[in-house]
């Protein structure tokens, strides 16, 4: 099976230390800086899971995430959503798009393994 | 990467952003609405305090998280634009960049300017809440620290977890969940599927089926909580907590299954009462009832067999770890509880008989359940006083390495059935008959090294000490691979010591029986060891002592084995009761054979013989009436009690038999000490007292 996750985020920082997270931990990692960059680069990807953040130019993560919901390939994907707030009320509306899960920023490394691997073999 | 480097690369990442911001600003005017231009200043702001608060920037963070919520009451249109919301926006700005520029230096001045800025920006857009820790109260869940809640003991949790319909579609893989829950200690689970519809109306994408799940771990109710925090709101998960370490000590029956299913709200006590009712009078599983009776559904009472089968395991695992730490209790407060026991099996057989006379049927219930309980108190307070074999063994080592170095032979000591468990009284009792065997078997039974040599054995010799149970006894038997006991000597010796008349008919086996008749003694010589004068006949009194009964058998040459026979308890013997005259008398329930009748036209037959024919088989015995003096005319018909005693079977002529009977034993006063025929005697359930015979005597006696 693919270990392919996309990470999608417009922070440079936060998706270089995404990355050498993921791929320490044997996954391989497709980044995009933003919904849109994100579904272009989904096609044909293999994703095995989806990062997200949620505030992003050109599309953002809610948007992604009902734009990939309805791509049949990837109808059952886990897609993880990065979110700076607790509130209740963002996570319900990623919720609502189709998000499995969401990770509250700030998180390190451990974290965010601890989540994905919650949601991918 | 280490933490630096990504310290640095956010610094630049942030100082673009921040000219970002500033260009964006500049383009501002009071009033201005452009939403695209103010949804990009506001993403900067919440860029800047997401990624600062992970690259350990929480001062920026904090400070823009102030600027952000701004700038989200401008998009959501709460506020409007106005020049001086521009200005100190582009003022914040400076002091973000003099803050990443500054790092952890000057940070009391720079926090002064941002508490300045920030009451600025307070006055100007009174809604915002100053708090800035809002944002990290709480991490994803799973996230929570681990070391908050770990308890110690192990708890054992019911979790129900059934998942929405469309759980596949929000990305979820259930069967992960589970494997995470498994992940965490030992874990039970049953999967329900009750809900799958037919194919024709089945979707492929949604998820039918639901789990129980059972899990006993050292994580807190919150972690496993966590696991299913992505899907706590779509779809049901119940957790119980069925035992924190105490709960299952406190409720004894919780491994019923109909408790079991009244707990988990499966069925309810008006469903129970009648399927336990039912229960009784067919001799079913409740489960089985319950599916019969369509209560439940099968798939629900597997689930809940697991977890009757998970909560067994659990106390099992814990009953392993409670018996390293057991109490030490005087020896005197075990027998006085014997004794209460004792007290109490007398009254309950008492209440029991009451019942069956009074025929009211709530007494009669309540009598059953006083004798269930009875019996459990009963066999609890005799295990208690059980202590394993193997305790005395060491000694007994010590006892034969000693005395075959003084013999100067070679002799080893084995050990079988160590865990074997007897009363302690016993055991204490046991210890000088066993000491008295083992030297016999050291000294006369075991051969010097020289003689075991010549007649072609190993030269040297073994001791084999075992245990081991049988029904209501406990064998203990001494084998050694010695000499073996010669039965024309012993005969020819038995003679002399006028203990048998000469010319009597004997087995060999019987024969052998001989060296339990006192003053029997064969060493050729006297040794400090055995020998003395006291024979094998102080172990068979020390023995019968105790109710049991002791058994020789020796191969000439091979070796010989002394087998003592002895029961479990003192306190409480299974009786067999029978009646004479009104009177009753107990016979030990383990030696009764068989009943069989006795007319008068089977005793004119005998032709003064005291033999019935049993079978074919010409059985002695002895009448009652005789032994106690009884002078009426007994009954027609009799009832002969067929006993096995000393290996072979005796009869006892009575008038009435009536059954077997809880019997305890009391002593017998000192009036009564010269009564050999009675053993003890115990209170029947109407109050009135029956004496125990002593078979062995009272044959012999006749």
């Amino acid at each position: 099976m693919s270990k392919n996750i996309m990470i999608l985020d417009d922070s440079p920082t936060i998706r270089a230390m995404m990355n050498k997270t993921l791929k320490d931990a044997g996954y391989d990692v497709i980044e995009a800086v933003d919904g849109r960059d994100g579904l272009d680069k989904l096609s044909g990807s293999n994703a095995r899971m989806i990062v997200t953040d949620l505030n992003m130019p050109e599309m953002n993560g809610n948007e992604f995430i009902r734009s990939v919901r309805v791509i049949p390939e990837y109808e059952f994907i886990p897609i993880l959503v990065l979110t700076t707030e607790s509130d209740d009320s963002i996570k319900a509306v990623s919720k609502a798009a189709g998000a499995t899960g969401w990770i509250t920023k700030p998180f390190n490394p451990e974290k965010l393994l601890s989540v994905v691997r919650k949601l991918v073999d | 990467m280490q933490d630096q480097e990504y310290k640095d690369m956010f610094k630049i990442e942030a100082l673009e952003l921040l000219s970002d911001l500033e260009a964006k600003l500049l383009e501002m005017k009071e009033g201005y609405d452009d939403i695209e231009q103010i949804n990009s200043t506001f993403r900067i702001l919440h860029t800047i305090k997401g990624t600062g608060s992970m690259f350990g920037f929480n001062d920026i963070s904090d400070f823009a998280h102030n600027l952000e919520t701004a700038f989200d009451f401008v998009r959501n249109k709460k506020v409007n634009i106005t020049n001086d919301l521009i200005n100190l926006t582009l003022t914040a700005s400076d002091h973000m960049k003099t803050m990443l520029d500054a790092g952890d230096e000057n940070k009391a001045d720079n926090d002064f300017i941002s508490e300045e800025i920030l009451t600025a920006l307070n006055e100007l857009v009174p809604l915002i809440e100053d708090s800035p820790e809002k944002h990290d109260t709480k991490t994803a869940g799973i996230l929570k620290s681990v070391s908050e809640d770990a308890s110690s003991s192990d708890m054992t949790y019911r979790i129900r977890f059934r998942p929405s319909v469309d759980i596949f579609t929000t990305g979820t893989n259930p069967l992960l969940l589970l494997k995470e829950l498994r992940g965490f200690g030992e874990c039970d689970i049953i999967a329900h599927i009750d809900r799958i519809p037919l194919l024709n109306e089945y979707d492929h994408k949604a998820c039918y089926t639901d789990w129980d799940i059972i899990l006993t771990t050292k994580k807190s109710l919150d972690e496993v909580r966590d696991i299913f925090i992505f899907v706590e709101d779509s779809s049901e998960v119940d957790i119980d907590i069925i035992d924190d370490g105490t709960i299952l000590d406190k409720e004894p029956k919780r491994d019923k299954l109909g408790e079991i299913l009244l707990d988990r709200g499966d069925i309810t006590a008006e469903n129970l009462v009648p399927i336990l009712q039912k229960q009784d009078e067919k001799q079913k599983k409740i489960g089985e009832l319950l599916v019969e009776q369509d209560v439940v559904s099968k798939s629900k009472i597997s689930s809940a067999l697991s977890e009757q089968k998970h909560i067994q395991k659990v106390r099992k695992k814990k009953s392993g770890s409670v018996l390293a730490s057991s109490v030490r209790v005087p020896a005197e407060k075990l027998d006085k509880l014997v004794n209460l026991v004792g007290e109490m099996v007398t009254v309950q057989e008492r209440l029991s008989q009451l019942a069956v006379y009074e025929d009211i049927p709530e007494l009669t219930s309540i009598a059953e359940n006083i004798e269930n309980l009875t019996d459990g108190l009963r066999d609890n307070t005799m295990s208690i006083r059980m202590v394993q074999f193997g305790i005395t063994f060491t000694g007994f080592k010590r006892l034969v390495h000693d005395l075959s170095k003084d013999l100067e032979k070679n002799i080893v000591l084995i050990t079988d059935g160590v865990e074997t468990e007897l009363d302690k009284t016993v055991i204490e009792k046991l210890n000088e008959p066993l000491v008295h065997i083992l030297r016999n078997s050291i000294d006369h039974g075991i051969e010097s090294k020289e003689t075991r040599e010549s007649a072609g054995k190993s030269s040297q010799g073994t001791i084999l000490l075992s245990a081991e149970h049988s029904g209501a006894y406990v064998l203990i038997s001494v084998s050694d691979d010695g000499a073996g006991l010669d039965p024309d000597v012993i005969y020819k010796k038995a003679i002399e010591k006028e203990i048998i008349a000469p010319g009597t008919e004997m087995t060999p086996k019987e024969i052998l029986q001989l060296i339990f008749s006192p003053g029997f003694s064969t060493a050729k010589k006297v040794t400090d060891v055995s020998g003395r004068g006291v024979g094998m006949d102080v172990v068979k009194k020390s023995v019968e002592a105790l109710r049991g009964s002791v058994e020789i058998d020796s191969d000439k040459g091979k070796g010989t084995t002394v087998t003592l026979k002895l029961p479990l308890t003192l306190a409480i013997i299974e009786g067999f009761l029978v009646e004479m005259e009104g009177d009753k008398f107990i016979l030990p329930l383990s030696s009764v054979e068989e009943c069989v009748e006795l007319s008068q036209e089977n005793v004119d037959r005998a032709q003064g013989w005291d033999f019935l024919n049993v079978r074919g088989e010409l059985v002695p015995y002895i009448r009652l009436r005789k032994s106690f003096d009884i002078q009426s005319d007994p009954p027609e018909m009799e009832h002969v009690v067929i006993t096995g005693v000393d290996g072979q079977r005796i009869g006892v002529v009575v008038d009435r038999v009536i059954g077997s009977h809880q019997t305890v034993i009391k002593p017998l006063g000192r009036a009564m000490k010269h009564s050999e025929d009675v053993s003890g005697a115990t209170i029947l359930g109407d109050g009135t007292v029956a004496l125990i015979l002593n078979l062995d005597k009272l044959v012999k006696a006749a």
